[in-house]
């Protein structure tokens, strides 16, 4: 058990007593559930499956690490500022589980509500946005609109003259939006799942599927065969790749996303923003650098790293809305590898392989997603059939035309 | 940057292009069954690896150029041509 | 005191015939040019600069370039001050303002240090077991943390100061200019190559010139370099990232060392991206520290910074030195510091099985020394011994990071206990220390080999080279000694990260809680992820992670090195593509006459199209209203240049134009118009327009002005990657015609006085198309309607927009022509129901939007087919409808939603959204288009439209959307 007072006894034994974080078990021959992909969506997902009642033997078979791909990667921004309904609902619960989390795993993920604000330079953006905000509020989620002056009160360092070369003309805040640490997720959850007797398995790659008349009986990995009931694929940014093993053709295209942090600052910045005349967000962590993203590459990829004109137009955007920021420096960046779906929105489905079912296609947004998606992933492998949260966002929605197309951008991955 | 050959206008900065995707689907006929027209619209392939695709050269010639990358390294694996 | 008291009475690379002023913390002191502030702040005495991240223990400076962990400090005054500055890298100018950083009242009481009391609650990932109870204290806890937290402070003023960017192509590009580099630069020049040779201090010669003899025997060469009009030397510039296809960035400081001297036509930084053919990385190794108790005081120092700050800046780091080395370059240290006067107390040497295993003194003022097991634990009582410096050296990391930043690999090597480049990029080539080469004559010979191999693989002959002579050195040898333990009864933490204040104890409880992996070890411990990204830190806490791991160095890998080496402005990023230089903006042939006319503008895409034309004393809402009466009363005009605009040629431009719009072209004659609906291959509206048939292989496209690139660019696929043997070549003329609306019942009379050719009815019949000459303009007419007058658009070659323009105005003047803006044009189109930008929205089928009796069932064309799934056709989706407030004058707010009831407590189900809203001046009352589901069904019912952003529920009738003309009686006229 965590705690300040069990810190603090620690303190006094040179913390001699913590425990490790989670087992490192060998793998059994066999499991109820194997889930491939030990990041923070199939972590949440063991999680919330083992807190199912007549489910305990379960499995996460992770290539790597914990928690070092897209988890590991994002600009940690937790929202559930969606228009469509699909969107919006799911969105919605996953920031509902957000909002208990520290406590519920015992472990202090710090989220920290701070608020999204989306900037809009344009009338017809403003009635975009208020769309968007109005439908919010009517499906019960927070939404307010800040007029300029508003802005500038909560966001001084904002560029809100006239003098912009895209004057801002308000902004859609969601006062519950923030961000979290990103790290802390996949801890979090591994240790929850491990005391309730998952077994996390490291270094375990998955090297294919055994399918037996059309239905799943286990993975062949890099620590031999493992048999399972169900298997459970949470990959993104490999979605693709993986679940070609099993046969598979996919609406995905892979492609970079960069993100980089400033030198650490004093507090500046106490909330999220994101630009609306170009993509870029960004927002302090509580260490104190700036985090910010912009545009993916836009070229397919899988190599984890990208060029230098995608940071420089994102960092074009943040000096267009911040020009203070000029003066200080990019620190770090890096890049992961994105699941950019034809109509933006995610994949948590069964598919036509029976007991094998996908998480995936996350786009940008897959970290907000983290506890919504465990639990209703976990909801669907255990009952073999989607919740009502995630049942528009099945695999067959394209052939159906029932595509969930936020932005309306079409059939083009990039685009979304 | 990545440094894409095109075909009229020699290589050139990859910021000239717009990536067009995947070079190797091939439209339906016109009557064909309307899985096979969702599968051309929606599935790719997306390989880790070799993938032969498009760039269209927006910022010079317009072409859309085809180039073989791999998608695991950047590298130019075979300098195609025109589209098709 | 003197001024610069630890200043030596001569020697050194410095200008004493000059002395520059600065401050630090509000204190002056004096330097030299040539000098670095931590140069100068070292002379002056000195010696704490800052605090550290975590614990604000009290620092001094540690190294004496780009590494520095410690000595971050604010330099500059108001818009220009910079925090989180490197000292060591800051040359000094006169009248240079520095501050301390990250302490608070000041750096010498600083209330914070009160963590370091509490640092046995505050162990790495602390804060991920507490702050939880209750759970809405958090945002409290987190306000304390983020105070304590980041180091500088942010400056809230837009940056005086400007960017340049440049692009560069080379053969060979040289990164470093030490020894290693200087040759390789060198050998390839001499080869023919065209070289760039660039380096981050301001002076070549790397680390030679902080030794003693400086960078002499390399002078010969600078000078032919500098002499070689093929070869570009760049010092002050620093390669942060290697990308794809050869391409290295390189951020240039220009004036950042001149202060007020600078001319102010240079830009600051100059960002530059280089494209070479060959890469030779030449950038040198970093000393690493040693690991042992109390190793973070001021003054312990990296020993080759100790030797750079007596050889080049002729400054003593302190004057009674102990030496604590685990490798061969103590003999050199201790030389140095005895040749400088410094009284050298001790030189302990892990070779020999001794170590520092402690410290004291707020500033450095003795160290005890103790002998040391293979584990690195202390077995003898420890001696004390005084000293105020204490040099130390655990040996030398080459920097990889270059090599990495594309994913070359490393291997570990034992000899010298580092990583080394292994493979990586075919055309990168690593040389120097850089690759673990350490003594001065094979470094030298590997920049030839370098530079030769860079010119063999361009095809070039590597010429013979003469190496300069250098003296003999005794071969580079080196203990590992990763860390040492701590002493029994001898407290103090040992540093790994001075930055971020990681302890060889943190890496322990990291490693004991499963945190195994290197990675995890980094985010649990933030290890090396401060400003300085564990330059200094990084080996030995793998190596402690590794014995900790019981596993080799080699298996348990480092973390990946990522862009930028050393942190890169903003600014410099962001380049000139600030301000209102963000984005270009587009006008249209008549910007400057309605700039003139005092109209108002509004963006759509980059371009500037003139909102309304207010009169002296109208007010904008005004403005509009009446230009919409004019056009429906008597005749307006309008610039449309900014619509998209396709030339469209070939035997099979009919074939195509049936494929690629949803309606009918077979029939189309020449010398007629046609609206056009285009879909997306999934069944979706992706934009709409005017097709002219302007030859039997020829036609004249209009798009949207926001659709124009993407209209452009699915024709020019179609015809590429689909239909490439179609006879048919596609072409913008955007830029090449003016567009100009004639709008109004009295437009013909206007158009019919400046036209040379008959106007009227019989001749120009609705959609009818035909050229003729207006104010010596060969134009062409095209009779469509988008405000549901009869009306006309004219494409004029785009130099004589204006003259045609003002042509119009005149002839119009008796009918009372005027302009009409944006504004207006938008009320009009829907007082028709016009569906545009906010309807044909990315998800809007033509059914969707009215238009379902438009879509040909006789041909395929792009996007029929997905049009043909079930959902597309599904009965809930929802239509175009006009509304119509109940009440006759609220206006319907636009994003509000359509719900059935006003009190219904959310989750509520919308039926639809309002897209388009405005007052009609026509019908005197607000309107508005929406999509709802169910659609036409619903005419008549009232509905809710909801804003609750501002708390505004309007009951609104559904209507027909065409508000005006329903019979479009007007346009046929």
């Amino acid at each position: 058990m965590y705690s300040f007072p069990r810190l603090v006894r620690e303190a006094f034994r040179r913390h001699s007593g913590w425990e490790p974080t989670w087992r490192s078990p060998e793998p059994k021959p066999r499991y109820d559930v194997v889930i491939v992909g030990g990041g923070g969506h199939g972590l949440a997902t063991a999680y919330y499956l083992a807190k199912e009642p007549g489910i305990a033997n379960v499995a996460v078979l992770e290539k790597g690490a914990l928690g070092l791909g897209n988890t590991g990667r994002n600009t940690t921004i937790v929202r559930s500022n969606y228009l469509l309904d699909a969107n919006a609902h799911f969105y919605e619960w996953s920031l509902k589980l957000w909002e208990g989390l520290s406590q519920e795993l015992n472990f202090n993920v710090m989220f920290s509500q701070r608020g999204v604000i989306n900037l809009a330079h344009s009338d017809a953006q403003r009635d975009q946005y208020r769309r968007r905000g109005n439908a919010m509020r009517l499906n019960g989620i927070d939404a307010v609109w800040l007029n300029r002056a508003e802005l500038a009160r909560r966001v001084p360092l904002l560029n809100c003259s006239d003098d912009a070369r895209y004057p801002i003309v308000g902004g859609l805040l969601q006062p519950r939006g923030g961000t979290a640490r990103h790290d802390a997720v996949a801890w979090g959850y591994a240790r929850a799942a491990d005391a309730r007797g998952v077994d996390i398995i490291q270094n375990c790659e998955v090297t294919g599927f055994r399918i037996e008349h059309g239905r799943v009986r286990g993975v062949d990995t890099t620590r031999g065969f493992i048999a399972a009931d169900k298997v459970a694929l949470a990959v993104a940014g490999h979605t693709g790749q993986v679940a070609a093993m099993a046969g598979l053709r996919l609406p995905i295209e892979t492609h970079v996303l960069q993100a980089f942090v400033s030198e650490p600052l004093k507090p500046m910045l106490d909330t999220v923003v994101t630009f609306g005349a170009g993509h870029f967000y960004v927002s302090q962590s509580d260490k104190g650098e700036l985090v910010m993203g912009g545009d993916l590459d836009f070229y397919s990829s899988y190599a984890q790293r990208g060029n230098l004109p995608a940071v420089q137009h994102a960092v074009e955007c943040g000096l267009a809305m911040f020009p203070s920021f000029s003066r200080l420096r990019m620190m770090r960046s890096w890049a992961g590898v994105m699941d950019m779906t034809m109509d933006g929105s995610p994949i948590i489905s069964k598919t036509p392989i029976e007991n094998l079912y996908i998480d995936g296609g996350w786009c940008y947004g897959g970290f907000k997603a983290t506890p919504g998606s465990g639990w209703v992933f976990a909801w669907t492998i255990a009952k073999d059939e989607p919740h009502p949260l995630n049942a528009a966002f099945a695999l067959d929605r394209f052939r159906r035309g029932a595509v969930i197309d936020e932005k309306g951008a079409g059939p083009d991955a990039k685009a979304h | 940057m990545l440094l894409i050959p095109c075909p009229h206008c020699g290589p050139r900065s990859h910021i000239e292009f717009t990536y067009a995707g995947d070079a190797t689907l091939r439209r339906p006929a016109d009557d064909a069954p309307l899985a096979e027209w969702a599968d051309y619209v929606y599935l790719r392939d997306n390989p880790h690896g070799p993938h032969r695709e498009y760039w269209h050269h927006v910022h010079g010639c317009r072409a859309y150029v085809t180039v073989e990358r791999d998608t695991a390294t950047h590298a130019i694996v075979t300098p195609g041509g025109e589209a098709s | 005191m003197s001024a610069e008291p630890f200043r030596l009475p001569s020697g050194g690379a410095i200008d004493r015939t000059r002395t520059l002023a600065f401050t630090f913390d509000g204190r002056s002191y004096t330097g030299h040019p040539g000098d670095t502030l931590a140069s100068a702040l070292l002379a002056n005495g000195v010696r704490i600069v800052g605090r550290s991240f975590k614990y604000h223990r009290p620092r001094g400076v540690f190294t004496a370039g780009p590494e520095e962990p410690n000595a971050l400090v604010r330099v500059g005054e108001g818009a220009r001050a910079e925090p989180n500055t490197r000292a060591t890298m800051v040359e000094l100018y006169d009248g240079l303002v520095a501050q301390s950083q990250n302490c608070w009242p000041s750096l010498g009481l600083d209330i914070w240090a009160l963590n370091n009391l509490l640092a046995p609650l505050f162990p790495a990932g602390f804060y991920y077991k507490t702050f939880m109870a209750p759970a809405r204290a958090w945002p409290a806890y987190e306000r304390i943390i983020r105070r304590a937290a980041g180091i500088g402070a942010h400056v809230p003023h837009a940056d005086p100061d400007r960017y340049e960017r440049r692009f560069a192509h080379c053969d060979v590009l040289v990164v470093g200019g030490g020894a290693a580099g200087i040759m390789a630069a060198t050998a390839a020049a001499r080869a023919g190559a065209d070289v760039m040779l660039i380096d981050e201090r301001d002076t070549l010669g790397g680390h030679l010139r902080g030794e003693r003899g400086g960078a002499e025997i390399l002078l010969p060469y600078l000078r032919e370099l500098a002499a070689d009009k093929n070869v570009r030397l760049l010092p002050r510039t620093t390669a942060f990232g290697v990308y794809d296809h050869g391409t290295v960035a390189l951020a240039e400081r220009v004036t950042d060392h001149l202060g007020a001297a600078a001319t102010p036509s240079l830009p600051r930084q100059r960002l530059w991206m280089v494209r070479a053919r060959e890469i030779v990385i030449a950038a040198g190794a970093i000393e690493r520290p040693l690991v042992f108790a109390g190793n973070d005081r001021p003054t312990v120092m990296l020993a080759s910074a100790v030797r750079t700050y007596i050889n080049r800046f002729a400054v003593l780091p302190g004057r009674r030195a102990v030496v604590f080395t685990n490798n061969s370059d103590a003999a050199c240290t201790a030389r140095d510091l005895t040749a400088a006067g410094v009284e050298v107390a001790a030189v302990v040497d892990a070779r020999a099985g001794q170590a520092v295993v402690a410290t004291t003194g707020r500033s450095l003022r003795a160290v005890a020394i103790s002998s040391i097991d293979d584990a690195g634990r202390p077995i003898d009582a420890s001696r004390w011994i005084d000293c105020d410096l204490l040099a130390v050296s655990g040996g030398l990391t080459p920097s990889v990071h270059l090599h990495s930043h594309t994913g070359g690999k490393l291997t570990w090597e034992e000899t010298i206990a580092a990583f080394v480049p292994g493979t990586g990029a075919a055309n990168i080539r690593v040389c120097g220390a850089a690759r673990g080469v350490f003594p001065l004559a094979d470094s030298l010979s590997d920049g030839v080999r370098a530079g030769g191999v860079a010119a063999q693989a361009l095809g070039l002959k590597p010429p013979a080279l003469d190496l300069p002579a250098c003296a003999p050195e005794e071969p580079w040898s080196i203990r590992p000694l990763w860390e040492v333990k701590s002493a029994r009864n001898m407290r103090g933490k040992r540093f790994v990260d001075l930055q971020d204040d990681v302890t060889a104890d943190d890496l322990e409880l990291a490693v004991r809680e499963n945190y195994r992996s290197i990675e995890h070890v980094k985010r649990y411990t933030t290890l090396g992820m401060g400003t300085d990204q564990g330059k200094t830190a990084n080996l030995n806490g793998l190596a402690i992670v590794a014995q900790r791991r019981a596993e080799t160095i080699a298996t348990v890998g480092t973390t990946t090195f990522r862009s930028p080496y050393t942190p890169v402005a903003l600014g410099a990023l962001a380049g000139p593509e600030t301000g209102k230089y963000f984005e270009p903006i587009r006008r249209t042939p008549l910007h400057d006459w309605h700039a003139a006319q005092g109209a108002t503008f509004v963006e759509a895409g980059q371009w500037l199209r003139p909102r309304a034309y207010p009169r002296p004393g109208e007010s904008f809402n005004a403005a509009w209203r009446r230009e919409v009466l004019s056009v429906r009363g008597t005749a307006g005009i309008c610039d449309v240049s900014t619509l998209g605009k396709i030339d469209v040629q070939g035997p099979d431009a009919t074939a195509f134009l049936e494929r690629v719009y949803c309606n009918g072209f077979a029939r189309l004659p020449v010398g007629h118009g046609r609206y056009g609906l285009m879909l997306r291959e999934d069944g979706i509206v992706l934009d709409d327009g005017t097709v002219t048939r302007i030859g039997e292989r020829q036609y004249f496209l209009t798009t949207t002005t926001s659709n124009a690139g993407r209209a452009l660019a699915h024709l020019e696929y179609l015809l590429q990657a689909v239909w490439p043997e179609l006879k048919v070549r596609v072409a913008s003329v955007t830029d090449q015609y003016g567009q100009i609306a004639l709008a109004g019942p009295r437009s013909r009379d206007v158009l019919g006085k400046v036209a040379d050719i008959a106007v009227d009815s019989a001749a120009l019949s609705f959609l009818g198309s035909a050229v003729t000459t207006i104010a010596g303009a060969r134009v062409r007419l095209l009779r469509v309607s988008y405000s549901g007058e009869l009306a006309y658009e004219i494409a004029i070659p785009a130099g004589h927009t204006v003259a045609v323009w003002e042509a119009l105005l005149v002839a119009g003047q008796e009918f009372g022509l005027a302009p009409y803006g944006a504004e207006a044009m938008a009320a009009m189109r829907i007082e028709k129901g016009h569906a545009a930008g906010a309807e044909i929205n990315g998800q809007t089928t033509p059914a969707d939007l009215g238009l379902a009796r438009l879509v040909s069932t006789k041909k395929y064309f792009v996007g029929r087919r997905l049009l043909e799934r079930p959902a597309m056709a599904d009965a809930a989706r929802p239509t175009l409808i006009g509304l119509t407030p109940v009440d006759g004058v609220t206006p319907i707010p636009a994003g509000a939603q359509l719900i059935a009831d006003a009190r219904a407590k959310p989750p509520v189900k919308m039926l639809g959204h309002v897209t388009s809203a405005t007052f009609s001046p026509t019908l005197g009352r607000p309107i508005a288009l929406a999509l709802l589901t169910g659609g036409m069904a619903r005419i008549d019912e009232t509905l809710v439209a909801a804003s609750p952003l501002d708390g505004v529920s309007v009951a609104a009738r559904v209507v027909h959307p065409v508000f005006y003309d329903p019979a479009g009686e007007r346009l046929h006229d």
